[in-house]
């Protein structure tokens, strides 16, 4: 699904932040990423989502190098990629509905055929009575439900999540991990990038851990 | 599927999904551009290019009517000779003229009236008859067959020789002059309208664009290509573009409107026949509200591919 070949990456003529990453995500897989504040996670992230080109090696996702492609073929396969944000990242003048719905509308579908698609997964996440809201008068678990929403609601092949549990309580935190792997049995991969230890010791899953720009793998 | 959260009664869920309102917000806020002071800029445009294209419209349209008024008519003009009997061949020049296909009226002017023709610059009660003036034959054409001038030239000429024909060519070339000029002064101020329009938009989207920057940025990751992006901005603008379009070029259209009104309220006042009589009525026609409603929609489209094209280049250049 995503493989990396002795990935390098530098910002400018800065030092690399990454170095040498040779790994790869398979289908149906769930791992989680960690490491200390500066090792590399959130650039990692951005190579993932395909945000950022590497300045040395190879990344092929789904089968495709993506240095070859064009900007519109990478949003093309931006497609197949969810991303939650630790910052949630949602549009404020529109509605949790219309924020969860954005994927869809973007894909050019008929809104006929997505409403109840969309008012489901709501359901699902906890926020059927919240699909008029706005934003803004969310809580922080809302938002964070209402980001995975709008990161799923595409189906996407893999799920990629910056501190998914950053900002909510214990409790909701093992509820968004129960979401995650509900998602990761129904054929998602998912990536969780995390600081958090107990969260991890949660769920037996691949754990990549980032020091000082290299990668190390624990199955 | 569940993660334990609380869930409805699927029913009433779906109830609610009926009611839900479609996902028409804007996906780029209409509050985070300046679009009130965007319409007003395209609204002053829109009316100084309505204003330059209607007032170019009514040039036209006297200078039209002029040409063809001054053309329906040609002059044989006789100055008198020493040795020639002019009243003979002023009747001579009529004959030649009546007898060329194409003419439809022969007028030859007496001696009292070629004088009375001097009297706007040398005014009255002056001694004329012992002057040697010259005498006129003014002839209208008939329409729709005119006549062979050069032909009617030469014989008039070689029978006359104190004889000249002027068939007015002059003042139509130089009104056909002035007319070009009006047009391409016109079309210059539209080229300068635009200019500034495109300049206003491409300030305007590139402020919406950096207002924005979040949410361009959450299109992205979602999987947004560029063209959709500049799809939502050309839309935006386009309505902008409309809006101010329809209101400067409204109030062109009702400045038009009024100062034909005011025109037929105080036709009999020496101001209003001398304007009358440089530019007719101030109606601008069918053709000039055409005009107007095409700048109005040019105006639109320019400004919302203006967007389009900011975003699109805006956004190669972040990625």
């Amino acid at each position: 699904m995503v493989r990396f070949e002795n990935v390098g990456l530098r910002y400018g003529l800065g030092p690399e932040v990454l170095r040498d990453l040779t790994f790869r995500i398979e289908p149906h897989s769930f791992q989680f990423l960690t490491g200390p504040s500066g090792a590399g996670k959130t650039s990692l992230l951005r190579l993932l989502f395909l945000s950022l080109k590497p300045t040395r090696g190879l990344i092929t996702v789904f089968g495709h190098d993506i240095a070859a492609l064009s900007n519109d073929s990478l949003a093309t396969l931006r497609r197949r990629i969810g991303i939650v944000f630790q910052d949630f990242r949602l549009l404020d003048h529109m509605t949790t509905y219309e924020n969860v719905a954005l994927p869809l509308r973007i894909l050019g579908r008929d809104e006929g055929n997505y409403r109840h698609e969309v008012a489901e997964l709501l359901q699902w996440v906890g926020l059927g009575e919240r699909m008029w809201a706005l934003p803004p008068v969310l809580s922080g678990g809302e938002k964070q439900r209402a980001a995975i929403a709008r990161a799923v609601i595409a189906r996407p092949q893999l799920l990629l999540a910056d501190e998914p549990t950053g900002n909510v309580d214990p409790n909701l935190a093992q509820r968004l991990l129960r979401l995650f792997i509900e998602l990761n049995k129904s054929g998602t991969s998912i990536l969780i990038a995390t600081h958090d230890i107990a969260l991890m010791d949660e769920y037996d899953a691949r754990r990549l851990v980032l020091h000082e720009g290299r990668l190390h793998t624990y199955d | 599927m569940t993660d334990g959260r609380e869930r409805s009664d699927p029913a009433a869920a779906r109830k609610k999904v009926e009611k839900l309102p479609s996902a028409g917000t804007t996906i780029i806020p209409k509050t985070s551009i300046a679009g009130q002071a965007l319409i007003s800029v395209i609204a002053i445009m829109t009316f100084l290019a309505s204003l330059t294209t209607g007032a170019v419209m009514l040039i036209l349209a006297s200078a039209a009517d002029w040409q063809s008024e001054v053309s329906r008519e040609m002059t044989i003009q006789i100055r008198p000779v020493a040795g020639r009997d002019i009243e003979a061949d002023v009747r001579q020049a009529a004959t030649i003229a009546k007898a060329t296909a194409g003419i439809a009226d022969v007028r030859p002017y007496s001696k009292e009236e070629s004088t009375r023709l001097l009297e706007p610059w040398l005014g009255t009660g002056l001694g004329l008859t012992d002057l040697p003036i010259p005498r006129i034959v003014v002839i209208r054409v008939a329409p729709g067959d005119p006549p062979n001038v050069q032909g009617l030239r030469q014989a008039l000429t070689s029978q006359i020789s104190s004889a000249s024909l002027d068939d007015h060519r002059g003042w139509v070339d130089r009104m056909r002059a002035m007319a070009g000029t009006a047009v391409a002064g016109g079309l210059f101020v539209l080229g300068l309208v635009l200019a500034a329009t495109v300049l206003s938009v491409t300030f305007a989207t590139r402020g919406a664009m950096a207002a924005n920057q979040s949410i361009v940025g959450v299109l992205h990751f979602i999987g947004a290509k560029n063209g959709f992006i500049a799809g939502q901005s050309r839309r935006h603008f386009l309505v902008l573009g409309l809006k101010g379009g329809l209101i400067g070029g409204g109030a062109a259209v009702a400045l038009f409107a009024l100062a034909g009104i005011l025109g037929t309220w105080f036709p009999a006042t020496a101001t209003g026949d001398q304007v009358a009589a440089l530019f007719g009525t101030f109606s601008i026609g069918v053709a000039g509200y055409a005009a107007v409603l095409g700048q109005i929609i040019l105006i639109a489209i320019v400004t919302a591919e203006t967007s389009r094209r900011v975003v699109n280049h805006t956004l190669d250049t972040v990625e």
